[in-house]
């Protein structure tokens, strides 16, 4: 079985981004970027599914700047046996990214597409769902637990009243949660044999899809802090407080 | 797991941490000896990410590493401009001090650019790259390998192991990465260094290490209010005359001032907060005013090597070499290090590519050409300025500072550093309690929403870095004597008292520190031992910083 891996570069969870001070948008320049933790998520699924030998080979493929190579050679360090890149420096909407991964689905032909369900910076929560309404495939979303046979996928999905388990036929786009797994480090025998894998790079340009905007963005804005808060020692010093600080009672 | 069955790799070359020290070590080597396989490794997440400096470049030694440093894109966007130097008489009151190019030549700064120092490194990194270097940012050199007292590599640490040790689901085994020589970069008080140091007692022959600790901010500011290339430094208030510090503010880049403090780490109250001193001086008018309208975007902290010439230790050993700031190259009137650091770097390249070419275990030309080299002059020139301010106090050593500087050092004395940073404090109740003021959370702050700014990542449940040799040392020593002074000078509140009341305990928040190594160089009995974390641990500074 072949597996399609999604993995998109965002800023590293760890780093707190400010918003560009003409609120046009967040300061990415100079900032550390790391693979998506949900699309890092997918490809530890895929390299576990391959060592089970259920899947046979994992095709990373990422979308963007020329530096997105660089998370793709995570997902090949991470197991992943050769990348395709397509180059672009538009900033592209969820449905210009299914239209894009749907070329490349038909063209390597996967029976699985495996990738996070939303990405770290944008939260959008759409790409897997369009692209297997583009494909007409089965789709799992929000996979906390996934059993895969040649032909079907068990899937457990994370939603508000508890967790669905569905059955799907092949072949699937499933998105998966951060609790399907614990992705492993890359070690360092492997990130130097990730240096010599193939990486296919493909020009959007050259792929015959149109990227039109429907999105715009009008501003970012930080989120209000909140006020410090105090600890009170009695129920008095609560209405005092409220009386004569707040004056709200 | 049994060493035998730990992975090894094997290079002619290794070069423990990425700074500008051993970035031009690995860049030199190769342009020295192109087929020699080069390896350096650092345990930032990504080059530069465990960078801090002002930072003031002189670009003596780029220029002699890269000609046509200009044209390869190096980020010095930011010449200087103009300079003051302000001694802060009280909170309010201050005197500029004239620049006399003849009289203070360590002061002056035509010709340097004020730059990030992270953004430097990381552009050095992608010219070694470029050269065939390979470099692994994320993995830290957690111990020697020492066989026959020679030095044949480092081991890089386990990742995934859990509080207590053990292997955790996403265990990776550690590995031998060896070489013919290896080249510790890693900066101040680096751990291997230390270690070093001490096993082949490389200070036989020099005095201790002298120490500070800088902590940092970078400020985003309104245009019209950004000078590029304007730098200032102050000295006095906040600190009395027998405590050595200073501030920095450099306006550089698009709209950043580069704001820091330095506190010389021979201080004696224990109850001084080198972080409470660095939020105090913004208050000054001199200084206040460059903050207006503007938002602190990133903070961090590290220690520097101050001893200069007089604790330059012995500079190689069988297998390998010290460079830069592990070594203790800064010019502490310059308030520089980043020149002398690339050229020790680029002269033990120079003498590693000779001995790889011969059977020869140590490499002792780095010695002997560092020796004849512009750095040996340099701090030679400016040994006595750093210890004369011990010796007399910041007033006095300010006029010292200004004669010696004008003999160009050529006095027939050597003042010494006779003991280590960790004796110098006095006992907590014969110290004068300091009073910070409290943060206004616009120009100054406290040390937690200080720490979120260096985006630091500790994976939660890694064993901790930041271990007690004697647990209860802490209490006879620490607390009884000094009350917990690692609480106070800690940039990243690691270190905090709970239960002080009752039963004093110290807890350890070692994630949140920002490897800036002052508790293994400050503590009392040198009790603190900072190992290194998990590799890809630590601070993420952003570029700018």
């Amino acid at each position: 079985m072949k597996v399609l891996v999604p993995v998109k570069r965002v800023v590293d969870s760890n780093i707190k981004p400010l918003v560009k001070s003409d609120n046009s948008g967040v300061e990415t320049d100079g900032l550390k970027m790391s693979m998506n933790p949900f699309d890092e998520t997918a490809v530890e699924e895929a390299v576990r599914l391959k060592e089970q030998n259920i899947v046979s080979e994992i095709v990373a493929v990422s979308i963007g700047e020329a530096k997105c190579q660089d998370t793709l050679r995570t997902a090949m360090a991470m197991g992943a046996y050769r990348s395709i890149l397509i180059t672009s420096d538009e900033l592209l909407e969820p449905l210009s990214i299914a239209k894009i991964l749907q070329k490349i689905v038909e063209k390597e032909q996967p029976n699985l597409v495996l990738m996070g369900k939303q990405a770290s910076d944008d939260d959008t929560n759409a790409t897997g769902q369009i692209l297997a309404g583009l494909l007409g495939w089965s789709q799992g979303t929000f996979v906390s637990k996934l059993e895969l046979t040649s032909d079907k996928a068990r899937v457990h999905r994370e939603i508000d009243e508890g967790v669905q388990i569905l059955d799907l036929t092949l072949p699937a786009v499933i998105t998966t949660d951060l609790r399907l797994n614990e992705p492993r480090f890359a070690s360092l025998p492997n990130i130097m044999k990730a240096r010599k894998k193939p990486i296919e790079t493909i020009a959007l340009s050259d792929m015959d899809i149109k990227t039109t905007t429907r999105l715009e963005m009008l501003s970012v804005k930080e989120a209000s802090t909140s006020r410090e808060g105090i600890i009170l020692n009695s129920v008095e010093e609560l209405v005092e407080k409220l009386q004569n600080e707040a004056k709200v009672i | 797991m049994s060493e035998s069955a730990r992975e090894k790799m094997e290079f002619d070359v290794l070069i423990v941490g990425g700074g500008p020290s051993g970035l031009s070590a690995a860049i030199r080597l190769k342009q020295l000896a192109p087929s020699a396989q080069i390896c350096l490794i650092e345990k930032a997440s990504e080059i530069g990410a465990h960078i801090v400096s002002g930072a003031v470049l002189e670009p003596t030694a780029l220029k002699e590493l890269f000609s046509d440093w200009n044209s390869r894109g190096a980020p010095l966007e930011t010449p200087v401009k103009k300079e003051r130097i302000m001694y802060l008489l009280n909170d309010r009151k201050s005197i500029q001090i004239p620049i006399i190019d003849w009289m203070m030549p360590n002061m002056v700064n035509e010709g340097n650019y004020i730059i990030s120092l992270g953004d430097f490194c990381r552009w050095l990194a992608s010219e070694a790259e470029a050269l065939g270097v390979e470099i692994y940012p994320g993995f830290a050199g957690s111990d020697l390998i020492i066989e026959d007292n020679q030095v044949m590599g480092v081991l890089i640490g386990d990742m995934g192991l859990d509080k207590d040790g053990k292997p955790g689901s996403n265990f990776t085994p550690g590995m031998e990465l060896r070489a013919k020589y290896t080249i510790f970069s890693e900066g101040c008080r680096g751990s291997l260094s230390k270690k070093l140091i001490s096993h082949y007692n490389l200070r036989k022959k020099s005095d201790p290490q002298t120490y500070g600790i800088g902590i940092k901010e970078l400020w985003e500011i309104p245009s019209d209010l950004h000078f590029p290339g304007y730098m200032q430094h102050s000295f006095g208030w906040p600190l009395d005359d027998n405590t050595y510090g200073g501030s920095w503010l450099y306006h550089f880049g698009k709209n950043l001032v580069s704001f820091g403090f330095v506190l010389g780490l021979d201080y004696a109250n224990p109850w001084l907060s080198p972080f409470g001193e660095t939020q105090r001086v913004k208050m000054h008018p001199a200084l206040k005013k460059h903050f207006k309208g503007g938002r602190r975007i990133a903070y961090g902290a590290r220690a520097l090597s101050e001893g200069g010439f007089q604790s330059i230790p012995k500079l190689s050993f069988p297998g390998g070499v010290l460079v830069g700031d592990a070594a203790g190259f800064l010019n502490m009137p310059k308030i520089k290090g980043t020149h002398t650091a690339m050229k020790s770097g680029m002269v033990a390249a120079e003498a590693i590519a000779e001995a790889l070419n011969s059977a020869q275990i140590e490499p002792v030309n780095y010695q002997k050409r560092m020796q004849q080299s512009w750095v040996w002059e340099e701090l030679y020139s400016v040994r006595n300025i750093r210890p004369s301010f011990a010796k007399f106090g910041a007033k006095l050593a300010t006029v010292y500072t200004g004669i010696d500087s004008m003999l160009r050092g050529k006095v027939p004395w050597t003042f010494h550093h006779r003991q280590g940073d960790n004796t110098k404090l006095d006992p907590a109740d014969m110290s004068q309690p300091v009073c910070y003021p409290k943060p206004d959370n616009k120009l100054t702050f406290d040390r937690e929403s200080s720490v979120y700014l260096a985006n630091i990542d500790h994976r939660d449940d890694q064993p901790i870095h930041l271990k007690l040799k004697n647990e209860a040392i802490w209490k006879t020593v620490n607390w009884d004597v000094f009350k917990s002074p690692e609480s106070r000078y800690c940039p990243a509140a690691v270190y905090e008292v709970v239960n002080a009341d009752v039963e004093p305990t110290l807890q350890i928040n070692s994630q949140n520190c920002v490897h800036c190594k002052t508790c293994d160089i400050k503590d009392p009995t040198q009790n603190i031992n900072w190992e290194t974390p998990e590799g890809g641990s630590g601070p993420n500074y952003p570029g700018g910083m």
